[in-house]
């Protein structure tokens, strides 16, 4: 891209230089610049309808649209003229006179670009003094409910399924006021893909089944996070009410997921929110402090051979200290069918659903189906939630110790039962399948005296005398980097919050 | 869907008594059939099978005097589309039919340059002599469905109208009883 | 049926020499009456002379937008290895409009002969005729005339023996205004919803399947074999008023008037004469009031303005209208102007293919705001209020269709505000009944 043109223009008063074919719109975020739009998407084909992009450029007879205008050298953009201003208010006051005013029981409320929009460059009045047009809402299938009275027409849900998804499920159905987003009988969006139409509506037309009256925009904070239901290692944002997870929604990344989430991933979300929690260290099935239950754990490791079961689920940090506590070991993955985004390279929902798999197999864990072979040793469980583990072999263990976000259905009574916390209740990293290591943050407190995990294995190393002291997952990870090829020169730091690739991966690739 | 309140005051024909959607769907284009035949040389003329979309409505309708939801769905078989998209088309064209009509089915152009040259008058008298009573349903005898229609495309023959496929202009409300008489 | 008046000899009968002679449809009766002369002779020239020529005639597009045809023919590039389409402009929906209709439905070969010495000056081997669905006359008229074309080896894979390909097919609409647009044409064309695409790419470049693509109107199309004949000076010389408008045009006569039809005249014809003795003024008893003389999308001007037009490009702009597509409205003293407004405005709001915001929104709420005050239930505020929305809605969308809801109706109020006010304050009703 180095040797592409660049073209310099003036957009608002600012000197911008962009490569030959931007467009103004874009241009203009360099410039710190938002112009208001509803149909355009990076992420998706130009339609040019709204007309809510448009701006004026000096010379021109007409204003432009800015989404499907390309900058030319030379080319003055005023964004805020009083004539671009006249024109975005008429289009949004086109926009509201059928428009309901329901803003009170839209899900939309808040994160809602009509609104923003309007409270921003609109009329403070409506002259429209005709009935409002009325049409039933329609369930679209998949997580999907088409509130149509709230549809602006900017077809970005049609271009979504038609381009990226690569299924015309939608289409404009008539035309002039009339018209509204269609669907076929018995063709619905069970896309497992289609629910990323929701996000692209820019208003509450599109609105999730699942969130429906859950919770309103404002009162929710929102945490950057990786998708933990596959190897793609989609970057999500939590969004949580008080302590509860109650939506996940993907957020950009253009190396890994772009502007989308699949189905699956996206509304596989309720089990952290689980109550039935593993929230005190037990040990011998009796509550145990911190301290007495690592000291058993520690005194039941020193000296004996461990047979590790690692989990796919676990972040770098806590497979890299639990292989210096107990060593390497197995680790198994739930599969399922793989479901690609047609109209994005290299994004589906993967076979492995799991977020680490790669993580765990470059710091020199493997795959098996029944990963406790073998018996007589000491075991550590960490992560993985025992259903249908060898049971001989568990009861023939000199120790178990378990590390585990849930009561263990299948360890025996004597186990050291460590409290960990899920991904949300910690912060972490995953490797993707391309070995893209990225971080994810905390968005709520963990339960009772569950520790994060780097930090329950941080004390379990110390306690059986194998381990530094940290302070931090990210004084973890920067040991990790020093200590393993696979991911030397990588810190939190240099991560950010759409990741690096790690260094083995770079090798692999 | 339902639709509500439009300026433009589109009309819909409603379903004529006796005909159900449940029936079984006989395809149109029938591997062999002659409107297969048609459709696979009206395909020739284009570098894509989409481009025959417009095409093989005109010939479903021509079989089945309207285009049901079954018909979007074969059209889109046939053609490498998916039913909603064929939907998308079906309805932006004012001139396929989403509901059976009547056996003849009269458009009366309305539009000023007929409007001035009263072509309102010429709507009631087909309204009121076809016992249809209002635009867009069907007579009882399932015979006529009447609806107003945007610019023929003939103003200097006002006031136009289509029955079926054929044009008759400059019509009277004089002349509507005899142009019955003819479709009757 | 029938051409509904006999030709007037003050006409200049061009294409409409024959209009009214059935014997014209046929191949036979065509060349008897002169018809593929030009042809065979444009075939084996060089297609950029063919482009000159046209050029030097000063050939402007008939459809509305008089954009000059050899100029548009010469943004295709020749020899580029690439398919190259022409598509022919039958759509004519424009209210007010009826000429193609009438040639296509008399003299289909001279429309054939036109398309295919345009398919060879633009390099196409491939011409899609898009007639709108409800011509189903001109429909059968046309398959029927390309088919004897065809058999005759006048057009197919080798035109007139030339050894060129050139195909020329019917592409039926289905019943939308709005594809008489050039870029929902080619979107119709292709099995899509009728929606102008935005621009650029420009047809030249990207149109019909995203090939190089010229769309020129029927009686554009028509009037190309005269000039091949007759040379670019004698078209040229056809110019009353403005040198920039040249050759014949046929203007289509409808609403209240004698004798309405299509009558052709050259360009820049004095407009009082033409609407007076060519058609036959008033009917009996009334007088003219206004007319919208370049089919409904543009402004409105009363009958003391338009006595004073010169009939071609410029001279319609002179008085803040336009020639457009020659279809001539007009409505006399019996009419009530806010009820044609409010139903030319319904119209525009059927036809807006729902694409941009202005269009879909504001054509429906300026017919309703018409509706309301035609019902005596409008207010002052909102006659300013539809002054605003046409500025809302005017070169601000894709296509023009939502210009042209706005401009005849703000020059019909700014000319006629006596009318809506009358309704408004319910001094008087409508000059007619309202329904």
């Amino acid at each position: 891209m180095s040797d592409q043109k660049l073209v310099n223009l003036t957009i608002e008063g600012r000197p911008v230089s962009v490569p030959e074919g931007t467009t103004i719109l874009e241009a203009a975020k360099t410039a710190g610049v938002l112009i208001p739009h509803y149909c355009y998407h990076p992420g998706l084909k130009i339609a040019g309808v709204c007309r809510m992009c448009l701006v004026e450029v000096e010379k021109w007879p007409k204003l432009a649209p800015s989404c499907a205008t390309t900058v030319a050298d030379g080319q003055v953009v005023n964004v805020y003229s009083q004539k671009a201003l006249d024109a975005r208010k008429g289009v949004l006051e086109l926009l509201l006179i059928n428009h309901p005013l329901d803003c009170p029981i839209c899900d939309q409320a808040g994160e809602c670009e009509l609104q923003d929009y309007t409270f921003q460059e609109g009329r403070a009045d409506s002259r429209y003094r005709e009935p409002k047009r009325f049409n039933p809402a329609e369930d679209f299938g998949g997580d999907v409910l088409y509130v149509t009275n709230r549809c602006i027409l900017c077809t970005r849900c049609v271009r979504y399924m038609g381009d990226v998804a690569g299924d015309r499920a939608l289409c404009v159905e008539e035309r002039g006021d009339r018209a509204h987003i269609g669907i076929a009988p018995d063709h619905d969006l069970s896309h497992p893909w289609a629910a990323n139409v929701i996000d692209l509506c820019p208003v509450g037309a599109l609105v999730s089944k699942d969130f429906l009256n859950k919770a309103r925009a404002w009162e929710l904070d929102r945490t950057a996070s990786v998708c933990p239901n596959c190897s793609q290692g989609c970057n999500v944002t939590l969004e949580m009410r008080d302590t509860t997870l109650v939506r996940m929604k993907p957020r950009s990344n253009s190396e890994v997921n772009h502007f989308y989430l699949c189905d699956e991933g996206r509304l596989n979300y309720e089990w952290v929110n689980r109550a039935d929690r593993l929230e005190t260290p037990m040990v011998a099935g009796k509550p145990a402090s911190w301290e007495n239950a690592l000291a058993a754990a520690g005194a039941a490791l020193k000296g004996a051979t461990a047979h590790v079961v690692a989990s796919a689920s676990l972040s770098n940090e806590a497979l890299w200290l639990l292989k210096q506590t107990a060593g390497t070991g197995k680790f198994r993955v739930a599969k399922g069918a793989e479901a690609p985004l047609p109209g994005v390279p290299d994004l589906a929902l993967r076979a492995d659903r799991a977020p680490n798999a790669t993580g765990a197999e470059l710091l020199g864990f493997s795959r098996a189906d029944q990963p406790l072979a073998g018996a007589g040793a000491v075991v550590v469980i960490a992560g993985d939630d025992c259903a249908g583990l060898d049971t001989g072999a568990l009861a023939s263990a000199k120790a178990v110790i378990v590390l585990g976000s849930v009561v263990p259905a299948g360890a025996p009574a004597g186990a050291i039962l460590l409290p960990i916390a899920n991904f949300a209740e910690e912060e972490g990293t995953f490797t993707n399948l391309r070995g893209r290591v990225q971080r994810y943050l905390q968005a709520r407190p963990a339960p009772g005296l569950a520790r994060a995990s780097w930090m329950a294995l941080a004390g379990l190393a110390a306690a059986a005398g194998k381990g530094g002291v940290y302070d931090s997952a990210e004084a973890v990870f920067g040991a990790m980097a020093k200590a393993e090829a696979a991911f030397s020169g990588l810190s939190y730091d240099s991560l950010g919050l759409k990741g690096q690739m790690a260094a083995g991966a770079r090798v692999n690739a | 869907m339902s639709h509500g309140p439009s300026a433009s005051g589109g009309s819909v024909a409603q379903p004529i008594p006796g005909h159900h959607h449940d029936e079984p769907y006989v395809p149109v284009f029938a591997p062999g059939s002659a409107p297969r035949a048609k459709l696979d040389d009206i395909l020739t003329r284009y570098p894509t099978k989409q481009a025959g979309l417009l095409p093989a409505l005109w010939i479903v309708q021509d079989e089945r005097g309207w285009v049901s939801e079954h018909a979007m769905k074969e059209v889109g078989d046939v053609l490498g589309l998916t039913a909603a998209y064929v939907k998308g088309v079906v309805t932006f064209y004012t001139m396929y039919h989403q509901h059976p009509v009547g056996k003849y089915f009269i458009q009366v152009c309305t539009t000023s340059c007929c409007n001035c040259m009263g072509a309102e008058d010429v709507v009631k008298a087909f309204l009121e002599k076809t016992g249809c009573g209002e635009l867009g349903l069907t007579s009882a005898d399932g015979k006529y469905t009447v609806i107003e229609v945007e610019c023929l495309g003939a103003c200097g023959f006002a006031t136009p109208i289509m029955v079926n496929d054929d044009f008759i202009d400059s019509v009277s409300v004089e002349k509507v009883p005899e142009i019955l008489k003819k479709y009757a | 049926m029938g051409y509904p008046h006999k030709q007037h000899p003050r006409e200049t009968p061009i294409l409409s020499k024959y209009f009214g002679d059935p014997e014209a449809r046929t191949l036979a009766g065509w060349k008897a009456r002169g018809g593929y002369k030009a042809l065979p002779q444009a075939l084996a020239t060089d297609p950029v002379a063919i482009q000159n020529v046209v050029k030097e005639s000063g050939l402007r597009g008939r459809g509305g937008a008089g954009f000059p045809c050899g100029l548009k023919w010469s943004f295709m590039k020749i020899g580029d290895g690439k398919p190259h389409y022409l598509c022919c402009n039958a759509d004519e929906s424009e209210p007010g409009t009826f000429k193609d209709r009438e040639i296509m439905r008399w003299t289909p070969h001279a429309l054939i002969e036109g398309c295919a010495i345009a398919s060879h000056a633009i390099g196409a081997e491939t011409c899609y005729i898009y007639i709108r669905g409800e011509f189903t006359q001109p429909i059968a008229v046309m398959e029927a005339a390309l088919e004897e074309a065809r058999a005759a080896g006048i057009i197919g894979p080798n035109a007139c023996g030339s050894g060129k390909t050139i195909n020329i097919w019917v592409h039926r609409g289905a019943g939308a205004y709005i594809c008489g647009e050039e870029t929902a044409l080619m979107n119709s064309i292709e099995g899509r919803r009728g929606n102008p695409r935005i621009k650029p790419p420009f047809p030249a470049v990207a149109g019909v399947f995203g090939m190089p693509t010229t769309v020129n109107n029927v009686e554009t199309l028509t009037a190309v074999p005269h000039i091949l004949n007759n040379g670019a000076e004698w078209y040229k010389a056809m110019s009353l008023n403005n040198p920039k408008s040249t050759g014949s045009k046929l203007f289509s006569v409808c609403g209240n008037v004698a004798r309405p039809g299509n009558y052709e005249v050259p360009m820049g014809f004095p407009f009082k004469e033409f609407l007076y003795d060519l058609c036959g003024g008033p009917l009996p008893g009334r007088k003219f009031k206004a007319i919208i003389p370049g089919g409904s999308s543009v402004p409105v001007i009363t009958i003391e303005e338009a006595e004073q037009v010169k009939m071609d490009y410029e001279g319609f702009m002179e008085f803040g209208t336009m020639l457009g597509s020659g279809g001539v409205i007009i409505f006399d003293d019996a009419q009530s102007m806010p009820k044609q407004l409010a139903r030319l405005a319904r119209f525009y709001a059927h036809e807006s293919c729902a694409q941009c915001t202005q269009c879909r929104e504001g054509t429906a709420w300026m017919t309703k705001i018409l509706e309301r005050i035609v019902a005596g239930q409008g207010t002052f505020e909102d006659l300013d209020t539809i002054f605003e929305l046409t500025e809302n809605m005017t070169g601000k969308t894709i296509c023009v269709l939502s210009d042209s809801c706005g401009a005849p109706v703000t020059s019909g109020i700014t000319r006629f505000r006596g009318e809506f006010e009358a309704l408004i304050t319910g001094k008087r009703s409508s000059t007619v009944a309202v329904g």
